[in-house]
């Protein structure tokens, strides 16, 4: 079951604003739901149960949209989204030993985000920095020829 | 329209255009098998995916089999439903339905019917050549509906009966591929949903993936527990279809046999929620009445049109999804709940037992019972006016249980006092019932007049939504019937738009009312069954000796007694109750 949050009024208002937008049209759910989640980052519950009363369908329907396409995600990114490239060249450099590192230390999964929201951890394809595998970014700042032992110092700069 | 010629299975047959292959060949008694298609037949209720291909067909010319529900006949058109092709594919397709099938029957609450099972026996499955991963989901109890969805065969006629027919939205196909299940929005339990719980998604599931929350334990727990006393009320509905457990013909109007039966169950005192139904119109009848009378007389703060009340998944639909409007139905409560707060205050004292040693189970054609016991309004102190409610379904399993040959029963009356009742409280049990019981009585009030006819024949039918209008000495009466939330919704939005023309409006939540209530014998998309129990209701009534509610002598005495006046003090405070704005888990609460 997803996390009890309390929706922001500037967020509230630009949803129905998004509605609006797609003259609360049920038909347009997915753009909806595209343009929501590119605003907020995620889809929380909430957010889906107000785009399901602006355009008049329900919210079973809207979550049954959210959760048949791996696009929409309802699980917020961290303060600071660490994306580990699995592209073959980083991936064959051991990518694979970092990702894990970032796991076990974190404790959480690819596609989830740490209990107290500062980190979230996903894996991508080729970042177009293979002189530099294995590649990570944190936010904006990108991380390169990385062992698993230097994960643990990457997290203390953030902690 | 234009027929068109085809063959099936080597006979030639003509059929209307537009017919499909499923249809035709039903129409000449070839039986193709079906799972998740689903069809009751004049209540515009339909499923028809086309997904479980269990009911494939092979048409010469055409290169794959086609599903016989959804492909249309055409004209010269040969379509063979049983060479070996066709049996061998309807096979893999049942053995692939089966690889991901607890199959547990021997437990599974449908047993004996089930429509998966049955498909099983018919085609003589012997052993699951497919073995890998099964579905694995949570199991959600809620107060009346359990999903067990590991079962689900993804039919979706719950999905269809949820959203299309009752608007309510509460059940959805989520995730995809082998994660695919219908659920609630986020895969929360159903108590968290703005589900009604009217239970005609466990009316048309298939399989055992929705059944009833079972209280049957309780009941026989409660009855051999020598401290307590256990009275019994049975719903209008129930006596009219609880036979079809027992084999006899659909529209076996069987109460004297369940009076019995209750009574070797051991239940001590055996009533009648009819009788409670009778004093639900002195309630209901008198409020419209008092409604209606400050309406004429030009009151422009009334509420109108009267809404009944007595369905609790109506209720639930309307604090859910009509808020702004929770102040037009009536406020008598439901028959269950009337006879529960007169039998906890009124009859323990009468017979000298404390009311928490008092139990009072009931019997209901309906899910949403078991959820209306459970509202704390309903409860003093927290015990609850009704303790306990079971199905028709459920009582069958127990009769059978205590080796009770139902159909041999002699047939008995309810006991005294909460067990005398009227034609009246009988029709409470379909659609246009509780309205035209309202009418012999409210007519009977207004104008000082026995009614012309006792059979308001105008309000009687099985089409979503009615109307019509009864001349009360001069007086004309707009009546709105709705069964149905989907046609309910339509009538409310005339409401909130303030174009209503009507004084009052019966809604019952299930199509065609109580007597195909989610805790019925299960139809299996057969609506003559449901045609038969409609004729029963009224045939029940007019061999009532006395069939108009205030006639009611035991109803009488009891305002005698007890209660006063109808709408008075007391009556008020025990048999009328308030609603809520409810919002689910989730909901944004946008108001200011």
């Amino acid at each position: 079951m997803p996390v009890k949050i309390k929706m922001k009024q500037d967020h509230i208002d630009k949803i129905k604003e998004i509605c609006k937008k797609f003259n609360n049209d049920g038909g347009e759910l997915i753009n909806v739901l595209h343009q929501t989640q590119h605003f907020i980052g995620y889809l929380p519950a909430e957010a889906q149960e107000l785009i399901a009363s602006e355009l008049n369908v329900s919210v079973a329907h809207v979550y049954g949209v959210v959760s048949f396409y791996s696009f929409f995600t309802m699980t917020p990114k961290g303060e600071y989204p660490i994306s580990v490239c699995m592209g073959t060249a980083c991936y064959v450099r051991g990518a694979e030993r970092v990702l894990d590192e970032f796991k076990r230390l974190l404790n959480i999964n690819v596609g989830e985000t740490t209990a107290d929201g500062k980190f979230s951890l996903t894996a991508l394809r080729c970042i177009g920095a293979c002189g530099l595998a294995p590649v990570i970014t944190i936010g904006e700042k990108v991380y390169g020829r990385l062992a698993p032992d230097d994960v643990k110092g990457i997290i203390e700069e953030y902690k | 329209m234009e027929n068109i010629k085809l063959t099936i299975d080597n006979k030639e047959i003509e059929v209307a255009a537009g017919t499909t292959i499923l249809k035709a060949a039903r129409l000449h008694n070839i039986e193709i098998p079906t799972l998740c298609y689903f069809d009751l037949k004049g209540m515009d209720i339909t499923n028809k995916p086309g997904s479980c291909r269990i009911c494939t067909v092979e048409i010469e010319g055409r290169k794959n089999l086609a599903p016989a529900c959804i492909t249309e006949c055409m004209p010269g058109m040969i379509v063979r439903t049983n060479n070996i092709r066709v049996l061998n594919a309807r096979r893999s397709v049942l053995e692939l339905l089966l690889s991901d099938h607890p199959t547990d029957c021997l437990i599974c609450p449908k047993s004996g019917n089930c429509e998966l099972q049955a498909l099983a026996v018919r085609f003589g499955i012997r052993e699951l050549p497919y073995q890998g991963e099964k579905s694995s989901h949570k199991r959600d109890k809620s107060p009346a509906i359990l999903r067990d969805m590991d079962k689900c065969v993804m039919c979706r006629r719950c999905e269809m009966m949820c959203n299309k027919f009752q608007t309510v939205g509460a059940l959805s196909a989520v995730n995809r591929g082998f994660n695919a299940v219908v659920a609630p929005a986020f895969e929360d339990s159903l108590s968290q949903t703005a589900c009604t719980f009217c239970g005609q998604c466990v009316a048309v599931c298939p399989v055992g993936a929705l059944s009833e929350v079972n209280h049957t334990a309780s009941v026989i727990r409660a009855i051999n527990d020598p401290k307590k006393t256990v009275v019994v009320q049975t719903a209008p509905a129930v006596r009219v279809a609880i036979g079809e457990e027992f084999r006899m013909k659909p529209g076996t109007i069987a109460t004297g046999q369940m009076s019995a039966a209750l009574r070797r169950l051991g239940f001590d005192y055996v009533f009648d929620t009819d009788w409670s139904a009778d004093l639900t119109i002195m309630e209901e009848g008198t409020e419209l009445l008092g409604r209606l009378n400050k309406y004429l007389a030009g009151d422009k703060e009334v509420k109108m049109p009267l809404l009944t009340s007595c369905c609790p998944a109506w209720v639930k639909f309307f604090e859910h999804q009509f808020p702004d409007l929770k102040d037009i139905p009536s406020t008598a409560k439901s028959p269950q709940q009337m006879f529960g707060a007169i039998a906890k205050n009124y009859f323990a004292q009468k017979i000298g037992v404390k009311r928490e040693d008092l139990i009072v189970v009931s019997v209901m054609p309906c899910l949403a019972k078991k959820y209306e016991l459970s509202r704390d309004e309903f409860k003093t102190d927290n015990n609850p006016d009704v303790d306990f409610s079971i199905t028709t379904r459920e009582l069958a399993a127990l009769i059978k249980q205590a080796n009770i040959d139902f159909s041999s029963l002699p047939e008995e009356d309810f006991d005294s006092p909460l067990g005398e009742s009227t034609g009246a409280g009988v029709i409470f049990g379909t659609t246009g019932g509780v309205i035209e019981a309202a009418v012999r009585t409210a007519y009977e009030i207004h104008t000082g007049k026995p009614c012309p006819s006792i059979d308001f024949t105008e309000l009687r039918g099985l089409e979503g939504i009615r109307s019509a209008t009864i001349d009360f000495d001069g007086l004309p009466i707009n009546i709105g019937i709705a069964h149905g939330l989907s046609n309910a919704r339509k009538l409310l939005e005339e409401i909130r738009e303030g174009k209503s023309q009507f004084h009052a409006i019966e809604i019952m939540a299930c199509p065609g009312g109580c007597i195909n209530g989610g805790g019925q014998p299960l139809n299996h998309g057969d609506s003559r069954i449901i045609q038969a129990r409609w004729e029963a209701i009224y045939k029940a009534d007019k061999d009532k000796p006395i069939r108009k509610s205030h006639e009611n002598k035991s109803v009488q005495q009891l305002y005698k007694e007890f209660l006063g006046e109808p709408c008075g003090e007391k009556a008020h405070h025990l048999l009328h109750t308030h609603y809520f704005k409810r919002k689910t888990e989730f909901e944004v609460d946008l108001d200011k």
